[in-house]
């Protein structure tokens, strides 16, 4: 693609309007392909052009039905979309036959629960009630994540051409601050407030990163995102540059999400090529060079002051603030980080305008969030919905509920930050305030559930040992009393605890949350807090019985 | 390892990445993506190379878990320790790995054929529990499957 | 940390207003109201790592609990340091971290020094309700100057600081992470194999005994209590204005009288002065300049060499230089050859019977008695045994001695008379002012009148001044902390491939910030103040000898008239001189 200036994009989906043909799409996200899409997606080539039929075959981003995989889409002139799941290769002769050929639904591969219970913000410019609503993860399993052209064609793009050509940084910066976005990584900050700090500080050099650590076990929102829609991510990073004055950016992905890397990387060079990277972007005089920087396995790597530290190849440990990143970040320079998802959203706001944004969630939470919903649930996947739905809706209607027998116990969100929610407390809404108010956090958007079988004190023994793996070390309460609290958990999900155990884990957590350094100490304590509160008779039964009745 | 492949491996990552700034664990990278792991003499000659102190490169090599300082076995199995993989079972399936091999989590089988790690998540917990064998995941795993999953590391 | 004097920052500390410059931290700030917020990572000499959490303060009515060490105080801030819940913390964080320590103090060589125990202490700490988390690592004592003991280690990072940034040296890091974070030389070697020069700054900082000097102090209790032995003893100038601090003295209180008597009455037989073997080193080294700058046979500039961590930084880092370096030995080298040789052939002494041993603020010094076989000119090891000024401290009070009411002592004057010129060697600047002074009088035949050279002198990590000298521009640099010289050997080597006069004509370098009153073996608590109260005792000491120029001293002109001839004389070279050679920077 040669070079496009701001009058370019309209051409194109022009293009992509008039040109209808039918389509069978492949969801080739992580998830997908460890399941097998990449047979599938072969089996559909092969068999498409042995059957001679004038069909696209495509790639796309995960779909985030991810129990389902290999999910495939059809879409056949006078047949209804339909959705297969749990596609194996074998099935590709049905749908190729069926489907395809003698336009019938193969009812028994179709996965229309899950169709059914979701939109996007391409489709529509209200959610639905209980429905989840695509903002961040529009494009996910709709566009082929290397075609810019596709990304264009479904509206990509626009955002940028009128940031560049119709607002001048400060106003971008404005437009955001109106929407009300707060970052989606897990602290909540408020993205225009962040954006207009970096703005104001004084600097010859200024960064934008993209913070795609994703460090959370059981959270790959970002990494969806990076492999299903990166141009949407690229697209934000290049907003935010504009607004804030960088011409500099890094994204940081973790090393364990190589096809993410990829996606990125060959998306940055196609960018380049059409002129959307590099000098004098969409003809303008903004110009901005992108580069991957890769983790190396540290999860404390993505708070915000170790991120900058492993990106200047040290070792990944936190610095005091302030002065903060966008005071003071990469190299001395004001840097502004910000998460992937919180990116992913630039794009629609910019293009869709604040009031649409803050027309969907709730006033203090506005948007949606997207949602890693796995654990013992039915139909386990990434979620999108807008803020304020109840936590219920999530795991019930959109996840299907629990396992056959099974009762739900509670939901844990947060990741190694956060806290747990008893099955009784399920009609929360999903926002930031509410969830810190029953002592757990809305965080990157791991959303676990547990059931009647798993026990509390292990899953807390499990974060803990995760943050105490994943301590950094610089700091004396998170290094030793991660550890102290480990041990007393390791005794206590054994059964051996003492009484005096919960009052040391009250005592350790205390300093924790007060004396760390940075935010993975001063939140680890969290799942244990979390879970002493909502269930002490758990924490009870694993005190040894002899020791107990002393 | 000959001096001049040495300096020829290292020269190459470092030549890439010279005029970019902290580029010190993209380099590394790059070497243990082509060794399998980053040997001492290599980090000698980085140091000497970059003009960055030994000291700093083995205190990144040795805080980032990724890294690796001993040649890897042949075959590398790492068991997902992210929620969703703990919860559904991944204990239970490197149990059976272990008892298998006759190792522990952490170790390399004495021929230097397998080594038995755990990751932290890499994010396709929707088909969790998930086990990568070099690299390639394997997923909806149950202790069942390992025999024929260590069946398939064939020489 | 740059202060603009211009804006100020007004808030109140426990309800007591104060106004400080902006950027002044909360810890600074207290310490105006005579707040005491308790520390443990954090010296007065360095900048906050912000690791241990012992430092945190409450912003009133808020949850915030940030670290008084590296928090600047803002505007209409109210800091709270000492409510009961913010001291529970303290003590927990305290616990947590004795959790991970030894309880060895009473064997231990801080035992009565350490910052930690001394926390402990004032916290009131009487048991430990967690379980002991000690990790099993060895001992190194490769180096036998400064010993590693990671067990006792606490993270603080004053070390890291230190090594790699302040000098540039980089022989200590972190390894791993988390709970197995240790403190480690240079990927995973023995110190010994590390780009390590000894200066011993490390252990100078040091909280606790996880870095301390090799303590040869039971050998000299040894030669000591050995009737068949000679023993002959030396103190560097650093040592005299810094012992006194071991004693309740005021920091830079000359205690030179008081060090002689309490020798004497430890044992030693002879009691000499390194100062005049630093009115020695400048008649050597004063020719050898006269003889590059005037004759020009020679390198220039001339980089002085009587510090042995400077020494091995140079053989390990900048090889390039050995040519411009004074092939001179320091002075306690000096000292001690010519005990060997001068001093037993006038009292008939065999000169295998004698010992000597030197008392030096530094650690380097262990090393460099044994540097080469230069070290062994008199034909026995010249200097047998090195020990710092904690070292000392620790014998005389060993010895039951009352160093207060001991009455001034003299020192044998043969090797022990000193000029003004070679007390001030302790200082940074000091080696070359002692230098001009003599320099001047060589090239001119005229006594050099600006005495006090006031460019050499002050804490600056770089320190540049100009003389004439018969007409001539003579440009002369100091350099003190390692991390500073790599910056003015960059502008000799310019210099030098260009093709220009030299960037220089005279180097003097010190490894330890300030001099050697800095230096690692130093009494603890090293700050710039106390490096100026020390720096003036010495010049202080300068201004009262009867002889300020080096050539004056007459024990001094007896020796070159009776043994050596002239500086650079045969047999100085064979006695006084020595060579360096290129070493490797990792020996693994």
């Amino acid at each position: 693609m040669a070079k496009l200036q701001k009058d370019d994009l309209e051409g194109i989906i022009q293009r992509h309007r008039g040109s209808s043909r039918d389509w069978i799409a492949v969801g080739m996200g992580s998830c997908g392909l460890a399941a097998g899409a990449d047979a599938v997606y072969r089996a559909l080539e092969d068999g498409a052009r042995e059957r001679g039929l004038e069909i696209d075959v495509r790639r796309t981003g995960c779909l985030g039905a991810c129990h389902a995989e290999p999910l495939v889409e059809v879409q056949v002139e006078g047949v209804p979309k339909t959705l297969y799941g749990h596609v194996s290769a074998e099935w590709v002769d049905l749908i190729l036959d069926s489907h395809v050929q003698l336009k019938r639904v193969v009812s028994r591969l179709a996965v229309p629960e899950i169709a059914e219970r979701l939109t996007t913000c391409n489709d529509r410019e209200q959610p639905e009630p209980g429905r989840q609503y695509k903002i961040v993860t529009r494009n996910c399993g709709a566009i082929d994540p290397e075609s810019l052209e596709e990304y264009i064609a479904s509206g990509g793009y626009q955002a940028l051409r009128r940031c560049l050509s119709e607002l001048t940084p400060d106003q971008v910066i404005a437009e955001v601050e109106r929407s009300g976005l707060r970052g989606r990584g897990g602290a909540g900050f408020p993205t225009g407030v962040k954006w207009r700090l970096t703005r104001e500080a004084q600097g010859a050099e200024k960064f934008v990163v993209c913070n795609g650590d994703e460090g959370d076990p059981g959270a790959y929102m970002d990494r969806s995102v990076l492999e299903g829609d990166p141009f949407s991510v690229i697209e934000g990073m290049t907003i935010a540059a504009y607004a804030i004055g960088a011409s500099e950016g890094f994204l940081y992905i973790r090393a364990e999400y190589p096809l993410a890397v990829a996606r990125i990387e060959s998306a940055i060079r196609s960018a380049k090529l059409a002129g959307l990277l590099g000098k004098n972007i969409l003809g303008s005089d903004f110009s901005l060079n992108l580069e991957v920087r890769l983790g190396a396995g540290a999860f404390v790597c993505g708070e915000e002051t170790a991120l900058i530290a492993s990106i200047e190849g040290k070792r990944g440990t936190p610095r005091p603030r302030p002065p903060y990143p966008s005071v003071s970040g990469l190299w001395g320079g004001p840097t502004c980080i910000n998460n992937v998802e919180t990116l992913a959203n630039l794009p629609p706001i910019l293009s869709k305008g604040a009031e649409w944004f803050r027309s969907i969630g709730t006033e203090k939470s506005p948007g949606t969030k997207v949602f890693a919903l796995t654990g013992k649930v039915r139909r386990p996947g990434l979620v999108e919905i807008p803020m304020g739905t109840p936590l219920r809706t999530v795991v019930e209607e959109i996840g299907g509920g629990p396992l056959p027998g099974r009762k739900i116990k509670a939901v844990q969100t947060g990741g190694p930050s956060g806290g747990v929610i008893p099955a009784n407390l399920l009609d929360t809404p999903v926002t930031y305030e509410d969830l810190a108010a029953l002592g757990s956090m809305m965080g990157s958007g791991g959303m676990i559930v547990m059931d009647d079988q798993d026990s509390i004190v292990d899953i807390t023994r499990f974060y803990l040992g995760f943050c105490v793996e994943e301590s950094c070390g610089k700091c004396a309460p998170c290094r030793i009393g991660g550890r102290q609290m480990l041990t007393i958990l390791e005794r206590l999900s054994e059964g051996r605890g003492t009484p005096e155990d919960l009052e040391q884990l009250r005592q350790i957590s205390k300093t924790m949350q007060a004396a760390s350094l940075c935010g993975l100490g001063k939140s680890a304590p969290n799942p244990v807090l979390s879970t002493l509160r909502y269930f002490p008779e758990e924490y009870e039964r694993a005190i040894a019985p002899a020791k107990a009745n002393a | 390892m000959a001096e001049k492949d040495l300096s020829a491996d290292v020269a190459l990552a470092v030549r890439k990445w010279q005029k970019k700034r902290g580029a010190l664990i993209m380099i590394l990278h790059e070497i243990q993506g082509r060794l399998g792991y980053v040997p001492r003499e290599i980090a000698l000659e980085l140091s000497k190379q970059m003009n960055v102190p030994l000291a700093r490169i083995y205190e990144v090599l040795t805080f980032y878990n990724f890294f690796e300082l001993e040649p890897p076995a042949k075959y590398v199995i790492s068991g997902c320790m992210g929620t969703a993989c703990y919860l559904k079972g991944t204990p239970g399936i490197l149990q059976e790995f272990g008892r298998l091999l006759g190792i522990e989590v952490g170790q390399t089988t004495p021929d230097g054929r397998f080594s038995l790690t755990t990751v932290r998540c890499v994010g396709c917990c929707g088909q969790a529990p998930v086990v990568l064998i070099n690299g390639e995941v394997h997923s909806k795993v149950s202790p069942q499957d390992v025999p024929h999953l260590l069946a398939q590391c064939k020489d | 940390m740059a202060r603009t004097a211009a804006r100020t920052v007004r808030a109140k500390l426990n309800g007591i207003e104060v106004v400080v410059p902006e950027g002044t931290t909360i810890l600074e700030a207290a310490e105006k109201v005579h707040l005491k917020i308790p520390t443990l990572c954090k010296h007065p000499d360095l900048p906050p790592t912000a690791a241990c959490g012992i430092c945190i303060v409450r912003v009133k009515g808020t949850n915030q609990m940030p670290r008084a060490c590296c928090t600047p105080l803002e505007e209409g801030m109210e800091i709270q340091t000492h409510e009961p819940e913010i001291v529970e913390i303290r003590r927990k964080v305290l616990e947590l971290i004795l959790s991970k320590h030894p309880n060895e103090c009473l064997t231990c060589g801080r035992n009565g020094t350490c910052e930690l125990q001394r926390l402990a202490s004032d916290f009131g700490i009487r048991q430990q309700s967690l379980p002991s988390i000690v990790p099993d690592l060895p001992k190194d004592e490769s180096t036998r100057t400064i010993v590693l003991e990671p067990r006792k280690c606490i993270t603080c990072g004053r070390c890291l600081t230190v090594c790699q940034e302040l000098q540039n040296v980089w022989a200590l890091s972190f390894l791993e992470r988390g709970i197995d974070t240790r403190m480690a030389p240079a990927g995973d070697i023995l110190l010994a194999d590390s780009p390590c020069i000894s200066c011993g700054q490390c252990s100078a900082h040091c909280p606790t005994g996880a870095i301390f000097e090799y303590d040869e102090t039971e050998r000299a209790w040894e030669l000591l209590r050995d009737p068949e032995l000679h023993c002959v003893v030396q103190i560097a100038p650093a040592v005299r204005v810094a012992i006194g601090e071991a004693f309740g003295y005021p920091p830079g209180t000359n205690l030179t009288g008081k060090l002689y008597a309490a020798l004497r009455y430890m044992g030693f037989d002879t009691v000499f002065d390194t100062n005049f073997g630093a009115d020695v080193t400048i008649m050597e080294e004063g020719t050898e300049f006269v003889k590059r700058f005037q004759d020009n046979q020679g390198e220039l500039p001339l980089i002085t060499s009587c510090c042995p961590a400077w020494v091995d930084f140079m053989e390990k880092y900048h090889s390039d230089m050995i040519d411009h370096f004074s092939t001179t030995k320091s002075p306690h080298e000096i000292v001690g050859v010519l005990t060997k040789t001068y001093y037993c052939e006038r009292k008939g002494l065999d000169p295998a019977k004698v010992r000597v041993v030197s008392i030096m603020p530094c650690t380097a010094k262990k090393y460099e008695i044994q540097r080469s076989d230069d070290m062994f000119a008199s034909g026995y090891q010249d200097v047998d045994l090195s020990l710092t000024t904690r070292e000392l401290a620790r014998m005389i009070k060993q010895a039951g001695i009352d160093f207060s009411s001991l009455p001034e002592g003299e020192c044998d004057p043969m090797l022990g008379l000193y000029t003004g010129a070679g007390t001030i060697f302790g200082t940074s600047g000091g080696v070359l002012e002692a230098a001009l002074r003599t320099a001047h009088k060589l090239l001119t035949g005229e006594e050099f009148d600006a005495l006090e050279f006031q460019p050499a002198r002050g804490l600056d990590g770089v320190k540049e001044g100009k003389l004439t000298i018969l007409g001539r521009e003579v440009r002369v640099g100091v350099a003190h902390g390692m991390g500073h010289v790599e910056d003015v050997l960059d502008r000799v080597r310019a210099a030098k491939e260009n093709g220009d006069e030299p960037a220089y004509h005279m180097i003097e370098v010190m490894a330890c910030p300030g001099g050697c009153i800095g230096g690692g073996g130093q009494p603890y608590g090293i700050t710039d103040a106390l490096r100026l109260q020390r720096a003036k005792g010495l010049y202080t000491d300068d201004r009262e000898r009867e002889f300020r120029r080096s050539h004056e001293n007459p024990y001094v002109q007896a020796l070159y008239s009776s043994f050596l001839g002239n500086p650079l004389s045969e047999k100085a070279h064979r006695l006084l001189h020595n060579s360096y050679k290129p070493k490797p920077t990792y020996r693994r």
